[in-house]
């Protein structure tokens, strides 16, 4: 693609494109004092400009390293772009890690400058400045409470936008030229894995990574300079990036910023973003949060909305899939319910207007699919990493299935090893992770086929179908097979779990640690007279056991009925004391569970799963917020759970 | 001026920092036959944090309700920026600069949390109630801009979430937050906080400390508070005064408080 003589391979370029051809297109709102506030592509090249020229004063050069930790604001966003115009790498950091996480990557990165959201993440850039003698310079958004510290340092983006405007008109000249130095192969971003295990990785992607997977992508759901998207995810996933920089720089389209993470569903509802990805927690979170207010709806409305909602599980899907079949009464209620039911709830949830809707990173349930697909809402799934500048598979229109993740995405290239993992090539595939040649090696080779680590085949029409991570399939003692995952996502997609996690392999049986989700619980219990003083004590309630006995059992009676995996029922499980945490490193930021150090930390427990024992005391140490430590301690009960014979072995018995 | 800059400040009263902005001289207060205040004498300054501290029935918001206008003693004087006054009606002292909150939330339940809010900017809206009610012109312009204060509220003290939700629905913790929202409405040149902290847990007191300060800092608010959290007194106060059965026991510094042996008799208590 060429541009006034420019061929489009940097984001910059593509700003400087987008400020011709969509000048008066809206290219960012975000809401402020209550209002929202937005942007032309034309004044978004000028917000970017006087920032890039503030940051060349400040001494940024062509391969310095700049370290993004915040929220989803549009000065944030602008950074990537000021700081690629210079040749400069952005590094966006989890906004939630604490001081001693965000330290390694700060050193691993050798950033020089560091641009953080507010106060909060400045403090903690300056708490671990002395570990950082190569950060030179702290550049932050919100003033507020800033006012009083030494500035030497630390400037506002606000002040260096104004350094920069001063330098106009005389400085676009050379910086449109250090724009055109860039090219490519150059590196883009470096993005911080969390990695389930070990240390984070730096992986590099280069330009000709995400503007190429960008475009495509694109291409691939028709997306252009009239859609929206509303950017709440974080920065520092690669998600996030592709959506709401890459595609958007690309495509042209709006990216609209929340007011606060909190108020995001609120903000969903007011800008209807015409695109939207979420990980299933999100769609599992709107849809319990639906049914909780729906308990507290007037019995006409309950009605209707049951009565509808049946209507749409019959034909719905069918209507979405331009597919014939269902009474034709049921296409007249579908209509009917439409205006009534399905309308309304759309509008509620901020998707009247969405084209596609993904859903990625862990397995959706099925029932949770089906119910957004049955309104009417294109929801489909994908397959990605940051390692393949996320798309590897996604489901193309009509092709929807809940249990696969969809056929290769435009460029893509997809095998299966002999060990069933699966293996892609593409243009999007990295270029290797940071100062990690080892790491690179293991996982992409000479020819560019990267390992995803996950097990997997090609089902007959096509399309990819995940298992497991390939290193956490295992074997009980028996030889059965022991997927924990796949026996984790089951308990989970009852909405009364959180989490749960599986331990079996090199065991004699399966068991299972549960995590209560607090606020259907809480809601359930308040409906059933049951009195509670702390989570604890609800998660410990016999009821909830009670409750919890069911889900588990079903789940088995499922299992039971898959042959391959009939062999990992659950035989026995219990209800953890405290919520796994990302900030006590049970879950990486991305909410996976991290399983070797839960291992470890809840020995005593799992060592009461195989013993026999009924109950367990246990001391567990918890870390707070703000970097603090804690001991909390518990009587944790464990139960039996009932086992069933396969189909097979009841036939061998007859 | 960008988009996101603050606007709220207390009023220019020409009182130099530093300089006294209110004195109370030789207040007593009775209720029948008993003194809830008796003879007490300390003064506030212009950008200071103020602690009013002492045991249970000292008398402390009797105190601050002597300062707003709500209970007229029967001795002494308040001196408000030069001016002596004895007795005046709570909206003199509220149109005069004086805002408070309540030991017991006293919001309005039923209405959102902008609206509460927007209740605390009445006393600024000079166009006619008809004016206001047709929604038009001038009457138009003025609650836009009143609008956009109480959003500045909004952002400054992180309840933009909660917006819209009726008040009496939210935690205990946010409702301070809101009527703390509806004293700065007023843009307050004194605030008088009766108990901010009481009932918080730790992460709500460590959040409502930092709006104070700030409120004392971006705004230029003077604050008097009456907080039974030592820490929090400790921390926040430039100045604390004590009182016991209605009478100062003390005056000074934090530090010098904390050591002073009356005070310590005072919560402890002494063999009589």
């Amino acid at each position: 693609m060429a541009d006034g003589g420019r061929t489009l391979d940097t984001f910059p370029k593509f700003l400087l494109r987008n400020a011709q051809s969509f000048a008066d297109r809206p290219a960012m709102r975000h809401k402020d004092y209550g209002i929202w506030q937005s942007w032309t592509w034309a004044e978004l090249l000028v917000e970017i400009r006087n920032y890039s020229l503030g940051l060349q004063q400040l001494g940024l050069k062509r391969g310095d390293k700049v370290a993004v930790v915040g929220d989803n604001r549009p000065a944030l966003y602008w950074t990537f772009c000021a700081v690629q115009a210079l040749g400069g790498v952005p590094i966006p950091v989890y906004a939630d890690s604490v001081a001693d996480e965000m330290v390694y990557v700060l050193q691993h990165a050798e950033v020089r400058f560091a641009v953080a959201q507010d106060q909060e993440q400045v403090d903690k850039l300056l708490s671990i400045k002395e570990q950082l003698p190569q950060l030179e310079h702290v550049i932050y958004d919100e003033s507020r409470g800033l006012r009083d510290y030494e500035h030497t340092n630390l400037h506002s983006i606000a002040h260096l936008q104004e350094q920069g405007a001063a330098q106009m008109p005389g400085a676009e000249k050379a910086w449109l030229a250090e724009i055109d130095k860039g090219a490519g192969g150059d590196l883009s971003v470096m993005l911080y894995t969390s990695g389930t295990t070990g240390k984070p990785k730096g992986v590099m992607l280069s330009f000709d990574n995400l503007v190429i997977s960008s475009i495509n992508a694109n291409r691939f759901d028709s997306f252009d300079e009239t859609d929206e998207i509303i950017a709440y995810l974080p920065l520092a996933w690669v998600g996030d990036h592709i959506f709401s920089y890459g595609q958007s720089m690309t495509a042209g389209y709006c990216v609209c910023c929340p007011e606060s993470p909190e108020t995001v569903t609120e903000n969903r509802r007011e800008i209807a973003p015409t695109y939207f990805f979420a990980p299933p927690r999100v769609f599992e979170g709107l849809l319990t949060d639906m049914m909780v207010r729906m308990e507290d709806a007037g019995p006409l409305k309950q009605k209707m909305f049951h009565f509808f909602l049946g209507v749409a599980n019959r034909v719905g899907e069918r209507i979405l899939n331009k597919e014939s079949g269902g009474s034709a009464m049921d296409r007249l209620l579908y209509r009917i319910g439409d205006v009534l039911v399905y309308g309304p709830l759309k509008n509620r949830l901020g998707m009247s207007r969405m084209k596609v809707g993904y859903t990625a990173g862990e397995a959706i349930g099925p029932e949770i699919f089906r119910f957004y697909r049955s309104l009417g809402l294109n929801l489909k799934q994908l397959y990605g990493q940051t390692e393949a500048s996320v798309y590897v598979t996604a489901q193309p229109d009509g092709e929807i299935s809940a249990d696969t993740v969809g056929t290769p995405s435009p460029d893509v290239e997809i095998e299966i090893a002999d060990n069933g993992e699966v293996l892609y090539r593409s243009p999007g595939v990295f270029m290797g992770y940071y100062k990690n040649e080892e790491a690179t090696r293991d996982t992409k080779s000479e020819d560019g086929w990267v390992k995803t680590g996950d097990a997997g085949f090609i089902d007959t029409d096509g399309h990819l179908r995940i298992i497991d991570r390939a290193k956490d399939v295992g074997k009980l003692n028996n030889g059965s097979m022991f997927p924990p995952k796949y026996i984790e996502n089951k308990l989970k997609f009852f909405p009364n779990i959180k989490e749960a996690v599986a331990i079996g392999h090199g065991r004699d049986y399966c068991a299972v640690m549960l995590n209560i989700d607090l606020s259907p619980v809480a809601n359930w219990a308040e409906r059933n007279n049951i009195a509670y003083g702390s989570y604890q004590e609800l998660a410990n309630h016999p009821k909830v056991y009670e409750m919890m006995a069911q889900h588990v059992d079903q789940v088995n009676q499922d299992l039971a009925s898959e042959e391959r995996v009939a062999g990992a029922q659950v035989h026995r499980f219990l209800v953890l004391h405290k919520e796994l945490d990302a900030d006590d490193g049970e879950l990486t930021r991305t909410m996976k569970v991290r399983r070797s150090l839960i291992n470890e930390r809840y020995e005593p427990l799992i060592e009461a799963l195989y013993d026999g024992s009924t109950e367990k005391f246990v001391e567990t140490e918890v870390t707070f917020e703000d970097g603090r430590k804690g001991k909390i301690s518990a009587t944790v009960k464990i139960e039996d759970a009932k086992v069933y014979a396969t189909e097979a072995m009841k036939e061998a018995a007859e | 001026m960008t988009a996101h800059d603050i606007t709220l400040h207390a009023p220019d009263d020409g009182i130099a920092e530093g300089a006294e902005l209110l004195r109370v001289d030789d207040v007593t207060l009775r209720f029948g036959g008993v003194t809830a205040i008796e003879d007490v004498s300390f003064n506030i300054n212009k950008g200071e944090i103020r602690a009013i501290i002492g045991p249970n029935g000292a008398g402390k918001t009797s105190m601050l309700n002597v300062i707003n206008g709500f209970y007229h003693p029967q001795e002494g004087t308040i001196t408000f920026r030069g001016e002596k006054r004895r007795a005046m009606k709570t909206y003199e002292a509220a149109a005069s600069g004086i805002a408070r909150t309540f030991q017991n939330v006293a919001l309005f339940t039923g209405m959102s949390t902008l609206d509460n809010i927007m209740s605390g900017r009445s006393l600024k809206m000079n166009k006619s109630f008809l004016a206001q009610m047709i929604y038009f012109g001038p009457a138009r312009d003025e609650e836009i801009e009143h609008r956009r204060k109480v959003e500045e509220i909004i952002d400054f003290l992180e309840i933009a979430h909660i917006r819209r939700q009726p008040v009496g629905k939210l935690p205990y913790g946010l409702q301070k937050r809101v009527e703390l929202g509806r004293a700065l409405a007023l843009e307050p040149d004194l605030l008088l906080l009766d108990e901010p902290m009481a009932g918080m847990n730790l992460e709500e007191k460590e959040d409502m400390s930092r709006f104070i300060i700030e409120v004392n800092e971006t705004f230029g608010t003077t604050i008097a508070l009456i907080e039974h959290d030592m820490g929090v007194v400790m921390d926040l106060a430039d100045r604390v005064v004590v009182l016991d059965y209605g009478k100062k026991i003390a005056d000074g510094a934090p530090a010098e408080v904390q050591a002073n042996q009356a005070v310590i008799d005072a919560y402890l208590g002494v063999p009589h």
